[in-house]
């Protein structure tokens, strides 16, 4: 079969995969450098008879996703640092109703305006604690296009499976870069769509009762389920409760429907991990650069690897201790000030053979910049 | 309760009814009926002290913040 | 269907104070809602935070209690998702016009089919007591000790300016017309506004001396006149009462239908 082959930028293709995936309707506010979502899925968005809103802020935005998705649509918003920061309040709202929705989050650099034009992966704990109290959050990224639009889907997948906000955090080279896509063909990538509830009208419907598999059946506003939907803990009908037993069920549910699996939400990437004496351990575009060196130095026999994440939350932490177990180094390659090192830190058996290659200064980190490092690691001076 | 159907009504065909559990003591029915009908009791709660100078116009029910008097049709 | 029939009787008698004015403004609602025949599968409530919010968990709607001052952007994803539907929408003080000001404008902006029933109490209860950008100059708040030095909003004038295209207010003394002013505001196609004057006899009437429920409720009666009365040309200060504007404009819902078409219409 002869695919479709795109060439196109990060953030377009982000857009076909939301499409692919089933997305019914959009809310954003423009903000380098995601702006380009909001651009396409303005035109493309209507032309499957999907709707599209520009709303007045991006905390708007956030807050109609989740009303749209409450009726059962597919729902997505995009935005860059500063609009994520204002979406965190409702970002939690999302979290404690258990509303399926999809943030895209494309990092440029921060704190505050920062630099808009430039690259960053300093989101990556916001993204985790960004909103007020404990909460579980599903996190996923990408290093190229083909990844971008599979993350994309997976997204929706997500959450939809969990009933939970799925933020996607790209970041402004993968963004704004042009490459190939080879579009799937429809149905190549399976959909995972809204669990509806089988309970019949006039019978007790409980939006918020987990299923044995911890995931809850839904009905759409509209439909014959009346129900309540807040923020507040809230007891199987959704209404408001200080009931100590039920306030610790549903702390212990919303955290554990996510945090207890792992490895089911895991999505990584491996490279030459068999035989590694060192590990490089990226993701987004800082990966790129990863795998560049790691394939060019196999060639003069260095034993390099690369594990490329995909989930960053939750944190894959079995996982990578166990493929980073036998490796003399780990070298954690991000653009922040070690944001993932800390959590790779923790996860490996000796985190003082864990270390750092980044850069916080708008600019991509190079093969160069990382081959320096691994030079100041085996002691060879750079 | 629809007002057009209100006016017809003969004088004694309604019935207030009272949810004492639901009644705050407010005392905004006491105080707007025009006839004077109703009444606050030693536990703070509306009682009817005066059925039979009821008009049914209903603004005690349409004005009870707690949504606690009713006026049925018999 | 009875009044009762609308409300989650379990959840009674409800958390307002005695005498609260919102109390007045939900039994109204429903009468209207009654009077119109509306199906409650047909009726999503979606209210933000503090006293008013507490209306949409006391009805038997689809109801979704959101976040202080955003009830109108999650009501916008709702109302686009389902354009078929009523979307109500009770705000209070802060809701409208202080943290949901820009959700406000935007939504009237818009002229998207919601009805905003904003219950102005002049404060904010919830949390005690703290002066609102809806409360009078002059008037004493816990965060206003020596007297309000804030200018107060204009709801009607600020919603009429927005491009709210149903715009009205009443009092909760005035309940007969409110019920008539909610049955014409949900029914209005388009931006809806109805601002209830509501008496908070715990904290603004306590904090002021403005007397009780009953008392408050006697201001309401004899300081609003309807609107376009002589009275008001004789005493200016009067605060008029009734529908300011009632007109036809492209609804939001509508003109997005038609660019799908268009869009549709280009593939």
């Amino acid at each position: 079969m002869n695919k479709k082959t795109l060439f196109l930028q990060g953030n377009e293709v982000c857009v076909e995969a939301a499409l692919y995936a089933g997305l019914d309707f959009f809310a954003g506010y423009p903000i380098t450098p995601s702006t380009e979502i909001v651009e396409h899925l303005a035109s493309r968005l209507p032309q499957k008879g999907g709707c599209f809103i520009q709303m007045e802020d991006e905390i708007a935005s956030m807050c109609a996703i989740i009303g749209a998705s409450l009726t059962g649509m597919k729902a997505m918003t995009a935005t860059s640092g500063p609009g994520f920061s204002l979406m965190q309040e409702a970002i939690g709202y999302a979290v404690m109703a258990e509303i399926p929705c999809v943030i895209v989050n494309v990092q440029r650099g921060g704190p505050s305006t920062g630099m808009p034009t430039s690259v960053s992966q300093g989101d990556v704990m916001q993204a985790r604690w960004g909103t007020h109290g404990d909460h579980a959050i599903i996190t996923l990224t990408a290093s190229n296009h083909q990844d971008v639009f599979a993350m994309t889907v997976e997204a929706f997948n997500l959450a939809e499976t969990y009933r939970t906000p799925v933020i996607l955090l790209l970041d402004e080279v993968v963004g704004h870069m042009r490459e190939k896509l080879l579009m799937p063909e429809p149905a190549e990538i399976p959909l995972i769509e809204r669990l509806h509830t089988s309970v019949k009208e006039g019978t007790d419907y409980h939006p918020y009762l987990p299923r044995e598999d911890g995931r809850l059946p839904m009905s759409d506003f509209g439909g014959v389920h009346r129900y309540n939907v807040t923020g507040l803990v809230h007891d199987m009908w959704g209404f408001p409760t200080n009931n100590p037993k039920i306030a610790h069920g549903l702390m212990r549910h919303i955290v554990d429907k996510i945090e207890n699996r792992v490895s089911e939400i895991t999505r990584v990437k491996e490279y030459f991990l068999d035989d590694a004496e060192g590990i490089l351990l990226s993701y987004g575009s800082s990966a790129r650069s990863a795998l560049h060196v790691v394939k060019n130095r196999r060639k003069s026999g260095e034993r390099l690897g690369l594990l490329e994440l995909q989930t960053l939350w939750p944190f894959p932490a079995e996982l990578v201790r166990e493929r980073c177990a036998h490796a003399k180094y780990v070298l954690v390659v991000e653009l922040n000030m070690g944001q993932i090192l800390q959590e790779v830190k923790k996860a490996v058996d000796d985190p003082s053979k864990v270390f750092l290659a980044n850069k916080v200064d708008g600019t991509f980190i190079t093969p160069t910049d990382i081959r320096n490092v691994i030079r100041l690691i085996l002691g060879k001076g750079v | 309760m629809k007002s057009k159907s209100k006016k017809d009504q003969g004088k004694d065909r309604s019935h207030i009814e009272i949810r004492r559990d639901w009644c705050k003591g407010c005392g905004i029915c006491v105080a707007f009926c025009p006839k004077k009908v109703l009444a606050l009791d030693e536990n703070e709660k509306a009682i009817i002290e005066r059925p039979d100078e009821c008009d049914q116009c209903g603004l005690c029910e349409l004005r009870c913040p707690d949504i606690a008097i009713e006026i049925t049709t018999l | 269907m009875a009044v009762r029939d609308y409300i989650r009787e379990r959840f009674m008698p409800h958390i307002w104070c005695a005498g609260c004015g919102h109390g007045i403004v939900m039994n109204n609602l429903i009468r209207a809602i009654e009077v119109l025949g509306l199906k409650k599968n047909d009726i999503v409530m979606v209210s933000g935070i503090g006293c008013s919010a507490r209306i949409s968990g006391y009805l038997d709607f689809h109801t979704l209690h959101t976040l202080h001052g955003r009830a109108l952007a999650f009501a916008t994803g709702v109302k686009l998702g389902r354009p078929d539907l009523h979307i109500i929408v009770p705000m209070g003080d802060g809701d409208a016009t202080a943290i949901g000001g820009n959700h406000f404008i935007h939504a009237a902006r818009r002229n998207i089919d919601i009805t905003a029933v904003i219950m102005n109490n002049h404060i904010y209860g919830m949390t005690g007591g703290q002066y609102s950008p809806l409360s009078v100059y002059g008037r004493m708040a816990t965060t206003a000790p020596f007297g309000n030095i804030d200018q107060a909003f204009d709801i009607v004038g600020l919603a009429q300016s927005a491009g709210a295209s149903f715009v009205a207010r009443t009092t909760s003394y005035h309940a007969t017309s409110m019920i008539k002013i909610f049955q014409k505001a949900i029914t209005h196609k388009g931006f809806s506004v109805v601002e209830v004057l509501s008496q908070c006899p715990t904290y603004y009437g306590r904090k002021n001396r403005l007397g009780d429920a009953v008392e408050m409720m006697e201001f309401f009666k004899k300081n609003t006149t309807p609107l376009g009365s002589a009275a008001k040309e004789k005493n200016p200060d009067l605060i008029e009462r009734g529908i300011f504007v009632q007109e036809d404009r492209p609804e939001y819902c509508a003109e997005y239908k038609k660019i799908i078409k268009k869009a549709m219409g280009e593939q």
